[in-house]
């Protein structure tokens, strides 16, 4: 019964999901070579890999979304049931992608019991025995969740929690977390590896794929890097430093630093005022924000730092004009703008990054250059208003070489780039009028290493050229951009930085909320 | 060592239940937005017309909704699976009409065929069948858009009814094909019976039935409903044959009402069906709502036709005053937040 594997060690249990050889192309594109990865029961696997690496392939052939090409996935010991067999997959494997998966109207208990709301074949549900079920469920795991809640109610956290409980209660006991904390905050993350732990403890076998390095020290037993394709690298976690690591997933060209330094930026001189901010009062669902004031120079970045729920997103939507503040007053040069009116704001030469580049940052089906030029289309139109489709197509160019947008032409939809050139045509489209301010929402959210280097040294160019940058993030990693730092905790500016380098312990403490001598 | 470490859980007993209650109370509020409006119209239908409370008005209103609110219960089916069907209005017209064309005898502008009327009835379910089996498949296999595939449907339907009868009425049916719409069981129409027992069977099976709760959750999130291993275009496909024929049903309602088919029935009646569905706290974006609310919408749609009769109002002011009261009941039914849209 037991097959032999090349990483784990000897005489264990049979793995909860093997792929054996596995390849897999879309007609010309080689997805993937020659893959072989196991995990075990009780394991935490990472899998890492820049975007475009094979990742949601193998999760695909994985999950018995897709069939390989060559090699066999096996699953629990056994060979995987046909592509058709859906009720055999679910039983013994589980992937809870990054977007959720809940049916936001249904309450938790539903949710997790989805399509399975009766006991065995019966046709009619019997709701007391569903929630007495679902709520054992999240006591058994030591998941906080009311299971009467509409799953609507849930933040994104809570959701995640809904789908594993899900997958759990269908007997699968192996998972795949899909970049779990792409949206989550720094307390959620740690509630998350601390069910991560309790899951591997009941024998749960967990794939767990990551930008973040740092997280796959944090949980993981071992680690596969995938590049191109192929399976660069794969061994015990201990043996591998995270120079390895991320050499194995750039290739020949490791990046100009690793992840944990924090960068000191020199500072120009300051140009005038930009962008001032005067004892703003916002009430929002997304975490209100009291008697706010801050201001942000010309040739400054100034980060403004905060756990979801803090208000940090909610003063860079109040900025552009999304939100109507209840009281305060926001400046653009000098001079008020009125409240509550994106139009407003962006006249004012102000480009905005949004948090979501699904809803607010592009028109998916439009293509690259459109996109790029979406806000200057008044700037680029001749008399009787027709665009100018060669002086456009040239501005769009110039961002697409700025940023290395990698697209095979600038017609391509934007929905079909891969999510770190989406970001890139996102910040690209806010760059390209050549704005004084930016307001910058999570830019490097979700997007692959190198992604995340194009897009701050973009932003970090814009910021020496002498724009004013407001830079919303909880990435520690953008801050690096940043010659100023704000922490806001409950909505209010708890803490300011301004001597980079930052110091990551003093600042994790002041997004906590901690007292801190700084 | 296979079971996890459980901290020992805070006990959810008293707040639990308190929350419980509170939860339950305020789903109940969100469903019957719209009992106060309802009051409010009583009253004043009381105050228009001493009429409006005799035992054989109210019978009226329930009769004349209740052809609406078979289209109703058949409507909320497919927009909580997040589609819609703008030929059920179609339907409505067209299935009594064949049916009736088929067995009316000649002089009655029939076929002459004069089949029997129960075959007749056999017609008319199946004629909302092919219907509604025709949109599902196409709407969802082949993935036309619901809204210009079903308004094509609908045209064409009633362009039929038209044609064919070329503006004239099929009248001296036969008295089982106008049975249900014109007889009663203990003094209150068997239409009405009728749908009530639809309401409320379609009202369990969404909260009871395994197929009712998968409506639920195709309507609220569609991936997530096939990753969970649901059969969701059966399930859909299968609400639209569902939908149609429940419609036919209703028209066969209506005809028996009037004892005729016309060449104009149906036609105009699906703004009501949304009307009433959406005030009712059905939600257009699927997933959202209650057999419950899409009757207060009916019953509030069936009051204000009637008070608007029996009131003074000129006939041709009834539209306007009508849509004003839609409107209201939109912006009542958005202030307690049953509908998002």
């Amino acid at each position: 019964m037991q097959r032999d594997s090349s990483t784990g060690p000897v005489s264990v249990p049979a793995p909860v999901g093997e792929a054996d050889h596995v390849s897999k192309s879309f007609g010309e594109t080689r997805a993937l070579v020659d893959v072989s990865l196991n995990v075990l029961p009780g394991e935490c696997h990472g899998l890492v890999g820049r975007n475009g690496a094979g990742k949601s392939t193998l999760v695909s052939l994985l999950t018995g979304l897709s069939r390989p090409d060559h090699g066999s996935v096996r699953l629990a010991g056994q060979a995987a049931p046909g592509l058709a067999d859906r009720g055999g997959w679910l039983e013994r494997v589980a992937c809870v992608y990054q977007r959720s998966m809940v049916v936001p109207p249904l309450t938790v208990a539903e949710n997790v019991f989805l399509n399975r709301p009766t006991a065995d074949k019966k046709s009619l549900v019997n709701w007391q025995r569903m929630r007495r079920l679902a709520r054992e469920l999240m006591l058994d795991w030591g998941f906080d969740i009311d299971v009467d809640q509409q799953a609507g109610q849930l933040t994104v956290e809570q959701r995640q929690v809904v789908e594993i409980a899900r997958a759990l209660s269908i007997g699968a006991r192996f998972l795949i977390l899909d970049e779990p904390t792409s949206s989550l905050e720094k307390a959620a993350v740690e509630r998350l590896f601390e069910r991560v732990r309790r899951l591997r403890e009941g024998g749960v076998g967990v794939l767990y794929i990551s930008h973040h390095l740092e997280e796959i020290y944090d949980i993981c037993d071992r680690v596969s890097v995938l590049r191109d394709g192929g399976q660069v690298l794969s061994g015990r976690v201990k043996d591998i430093t995270q120079g390895d690591l991320v050499a194995a997933m750039v290739g020949s060209a490791p990046p100009r630093r690793v992840t944990e330094i924090e960068a000191v930026q020199k500072r120009g001189g300051l140009g005038k005022e930009q962008l001032s901010v005067d004892h703003l009062s916002v009430l929002s669902r997304a975490g209100s924000v009291a008697d706010v004031s801050l201001s942000v120079r010309a040739g400054e970045c100034v980060g403004l730092v905060g756990l979801d729920g803090s208000g940090s997103a909610t003063v860079a939507d109040a900025v552009v004009g999304m939100l109507k503040p209840r009281s305060g007053t926001i400046s653009i040069d000098g001079s008020p703008v009125r409240p509550g009116k994106v139009n407003a704001a962006l006249g004012r030469g102000m480009g905005y990054v949004p948090q979501d580049r699904h809803a607010r940052g592009f028109a998916p089906q439009l293509g690259v250059a459109e996109n790029l030029t979406l806000a200057l289309l008044d700037r680029l139109a001749h008399r009787l208003g027709f665009v100018a489709f060669k002086e456009r197509d040239a501005m769009a160019q110039r961002q697409v070489d700025q940023l290395q947008i990698v697209a095979h032409s600038l017609d391509q939809p934007v929905s079909s780039l891969s999510g770190g050139n989406q970001q890139k045509v996102v910040v690209g489209r806010a760059l390209a009028p050549d704005p004084t301010l930016l307001v910058v929402v999570n830019p490097t959210v979700g997007v692959d290493v190198a992604s995340k280097e194009a897009l701050l040294e973009a932003l970090g160019t814009a910021r020496d050229k002498g724009v004013a940058i407001l830079l919303v993030s909880d990435d520690f990693e953008d801050l690096r951009i940043c010659t100023r730092l704000m922490v806001m905790v409950r909505g209010r500016i708890a803490a300011e930085f301004d001597q980079p380098p930052w110091d990551r312990q003093s600042l994790i403490a002041a997004v906590e909320g901690l007292e801190v001598a700084v | 060592m296979t079971e996890p470490a459980t901290d020992p859980a805070p006990a959810p007993t008293r707040p639990q239940a308190r929350r419980d209650i509170r939860r339950v109370l305020l789903n109940s509020v969100r469903e019957l937005t719209l009992v106060p409006v309802i009051v409010v119209l009583m009253i004043a239908g009381a105050i228009v017309n001493p009429i409006f409370f005799t035992p054989s008005n109210l019978i009226n209103v329930a009769e004349g909704g209740a052809a609406l609110g078979m289209v109703v219960v058949a409507e909320s089916l497919i927009l909580l699976t997040g589609k819609f069907d703008i030929s059920l209005q179609g339907t409505f017209g067209l299935a009594p009409l064949l049916a009736a064309w088929l067995i009316a005898p000649k002089a009655s502008e029939g076929l002459g065929t004069q089949w029997s009327p129960f075959i007749g009835l056999l017609v008319v379910l199946l004629v909302g069948l092919a219907v509604g089996t025709f949109n599902g498949i196409l709407v969802i296999k082949a993935n036309f858009n619901a809204f210009i595939f079903t308004l094509a449907m609908s045209i064409l339907l009633t362009g039929l009814q038209l044609g064919w009868l070329g503006g004239k009425t099929i009248y001296n049916l036969p008295k089982v094909y106008i049975y249900l719409g014109s007889e009663s069981w203990f003094g209150i129409p068997i239409a009405v019976w009728i749908t009530v027992a639809t309401f409320a069977g379609a009202a369990l099976f969404l909260r009871y039935h395994r197929i009712g709760r998968a409506m639920y959750a195709i309507g609220g999130n569609l991936e997530a409903a096939r990753a969970a291993g649901i059969q969701v275009d059966q399930i859909r496909i299968g609400v639209f044959m569902v939908a149609s024929v429940l419609a036919a049903i209703g028209g066969l309602m209506q005809a028996g009402r009037v004892t005729a088919v016309t060449a104009g029935q149906g036609s105009n009646l699906i703004f009501g069906v949304f009307a009433a569905a959406v005030i009712g706290g059905i939600s257009l974006d699927g997933g959202r709502g209650r057999m419950v609310g899409a009757l207060t919408g009916v019953i509030l749609l069936s009051l204000v036709t009637n008070i608007l009769t029996l009131s003074d109002i000129s006939s041709t002011w009834i539209d306007a005053v009508d849509g004003a009261i839609i409107l209201i009941a939109l912006g009542l039914a958005k202030l307690i937040g049953t509908e998002r849209a």
